[in-house]
């Protein structure tokens, strides 16, 4: 733990995403404590349109949701949606970055073509278009997978051209020629250099499965019933709030998303630092 | 510039504008059980008052003979791909019966406006500021800028516009708080409503910026340092020439290359976020126009912007390729 506390030291912005993480979780479990979730985050919880007090700590929107206990749902919600999105993504990057780089030849030419078309293509756009034709069914688990469905290529392309550099590696040749087969090369002697490229891809895709998420929420493609961080936006735009003049009912949100971006971005760099500690800081 | 290359791109655009539009053309089909025709009809007479299923049967047939419903699939999915290639994207559901294409070409200059000034200001501003933090000679105070502009960076385009929105617009009014001109004026040649247009575009671009100059810098810092450290520096230095002289014309039209093609990749994502600004402001743009759409289920209009929007962005990627050996003479596609 010591040893963890001063590799920090050396590594400040891995620390301070780490410490942004902690304190949202602190505000997610005090909300926790504090209300029965099912009921304060959804409509006609509490008396509308009230402004931050003791008792309502975060306000109250226009229908009713008291802001705190949303926040938390919102933010587990959100979370979720993201890290669902960016495990699948990544999953299915790092088996095609595998096969194309491993195997290589035609299987590797498809693979890559097909990620370079589909990195050009704005993936928000295409995913409006899935969202739009399964929004009558909209739930947060549907709104991850058909997010997932465009957040492998990055991952693929990154794991590719690490896979593409370690092969060339000698321990790997030595593998090799100690008789090793593919699949043990794979998984004895890849897997474990790549790990902390896999944390960092990670990090990554989950950045970006929350962006599209709360994207196409905002649009007012998400699932319309669910308190989430997204949908929450949507609301505030929907009901011009700012131009009522309430504050707080997008300062919550707003605040909120800050710290989540703030917090992945800083633990990406400060991941990437772990994983290549030649590379120079970046923050 | 090697012919077969251009050719090459050609096909890879002509490959996004298909798979944009069998995208386009399959997945809405996919959606079963579903019959929107009849949908359309129930709910429309039901607004009439007067919900019947009379007749319901004969009026689904002719409307779906009217689309080209009761085509084959294959004879349909030509037809689209030609109407599409024509950029005929059928009409709007929500103003019909007005063509989609009028739609978004009445909304395209508003999204063309704010998207090119405020990409090109935070490109130039992100470029020059990444450039002077790595030049040591430059004053240090430019350092501390990184990590707050990092911070903006990492939040989306459109939660920077809610918070200018409500300290610049409601709080001390210094900006209108939303459109793209003040309601009751009409738009006109005139320098004076030309004044009020970029009145109406600041705030809007203020957010695009503040949130997209980071990257820009950080991106361009990182070049200047690998650079400084090639020979050509050195010996230039060695030379005695100036040092704006190497600031410019070695440095940074060296490090200039990789900043474009970055700009090339993240074009997509800045249009994106731009349309969110656009909905948050209630500016006219194609954001909006799609925000809307969304709102009223006016599917024509969604999927015709989509495809618009991705074609548009492939021809713009395609002309920034075609670009390159100008800006960067190593680059000959031989």
């Amino acid at each position: 733990m010591s040893g963890f506390l001063r590799y920090l030291r050396r590594n400040p912005s891995l620390g301070v995403g780490i410490a942004v993480f902690l304190l949202l979780f602190a505000f997610c479990a005090i909300g926790w404590m504090r209300y029965d979730l099912a009921k304060a985050a959804y409509p006609l919880a509490a008396p509308a349109n009230r402004p931050p007090s003791l008792q309502y700590p975060l306000g109250t929107d226009s229908q009713g949701r008291e802001l705190y206990a949303v926040m938390v749902v919102g933010t587990i919600l959100t979370l979720r949606i993201g890290f669902t999105a960016g495990l699948i993504g990544l999953v299915i990057g790092t088996v095609l970055g595998f096969v194309a780089a491993y195997f290589r030849g035609t299987v590797d030419l498809v693979i890559k073509s097909l990620v370079d078309i589909l990195l050009t293509i704005p993936g928000l756009l295409i995913l409006v278009i899935i969202a739009s034709a399964s929004r009558t069914s909209m739930n947060i688990n549907l709104l991850a997978l058909i997010i997932a469905s465009l957040a492998w290529m990055g991952p693929t392309r990154n794991i590719r051209a690490q896979v593409l550099s370690l092969r060339e590696r000698p321990f790997l040749q030595a593998a090799r020629l100690s008789g090793m087969n593919s699949v043990e090369i794979i998984f004895l002697e890849l897997m474990p250099n790549l790990l902390p490229y896999l944390a960092a891809s990670l990090v990554g895709s989950v950045t970006g499965g929350i962006f599209a998420s709360l994207g196409l929420e905002a649009l007012g493609l998400g699932a319309m019933r669910e308190p989430t961080l997204g949908m929450t936006i949507y609301w505030v735009i929907y009901y011009s709030a700012l131009i009522k003049g309430m504050w707080w009912w997008a300062a919550a949100p707003v605040v909120v998303i800050v710290m989540i971006f703030v917090g992945l971005f800083t633990i990406g760099a400060g991941l990437d630092e772990l994983a290549n500690p030649r590379t120079r800081r970046v923050v | 510039m090697r012919l077969t290359y251009v050719f090459q791109r050609v096909v890879l655009l002509l490959a996004i504008m298909w798979m944009a539009a069998s995208i386009n053309f399959v997945l809405p089909r996919l959606a079963t059980g579903r019959d929107p025709i009849r949908e359309r009809i129930l709910s429309e007479s039901a607004r009439g008052g007067g919900a019947t299923n009379i007749g319901m049967t004969e009026m689904v047939a002719e409307y779906r003979k009217q689309f080209g419903l009761d085509e084959p699939l294959p004879k349909q999915y030509v037809t689209y791909l030609w109407n599409t290639l024509r950029f005929d994207l059928g009409k709007s559901l929500s103003n019909y019966p007005k063509p989609v294409m009028r739609l978004i070409s009445e909304a395209l200059p508003w999204t063309l406006g704010i998207v090119t000034a405020s990409t090109l200001i935070s490109f130039t501003l992100g470029t020059i500021l990444g450039a002077l933090i790595a030049w040591p000679r430059a004053p240090r105070i430019l350092q501390y800028t990184v990590p707050f502009l990092l911070t903006l960076s990492a939040v989306p385009f459109y939660i920077l516009g809610l918070i200018l929105i409500y300290f610049f617009a409601f709080q001390l009014k210094w900006f209108p708080i939303g459109g793209g001109y003040p309601i009751g004026t009409i738009p006109a040649f005139t320098l004076a409503f030309f004044g009020k247009l970029v009145y109406h575009a600041l705030l809007p671009s203020l957010s695009m910026i503040l949130a997209s100059t980071g990257g820009w810098a950080l991106g361009m810092r990182g070049m200047m340092v690998t650079i400084q450290g090639e020979d050509y520096m050195n010996y230039a230095e060695a030379k005695g020439l100036p040092d704006r002289r190497i600031f410019f014309g070695y440095a940074i039209r060296n490090a200039l290359l990789p900043q474009t093609t970055g700009l090339a990749l993240s074009l997509g994502h800045i249009v994106a976020g731009a349309g969110l600004v656009e909905v948050v402001f209630g500016y006219p743009g194609i954001g909006s126009l799609l925000g809307e759409s969304i709102t009223r289920f006016d599917y024509t209009t969604i999927y015709g912007i989509v495809f618009f929007l991705i074609v548009s962005l492939g021809l713009v990627l395609f002309i920034l390729d075609m670009l390159y050996p100008l800006i960067d003479p190593r680059i000959s596609y031989e």
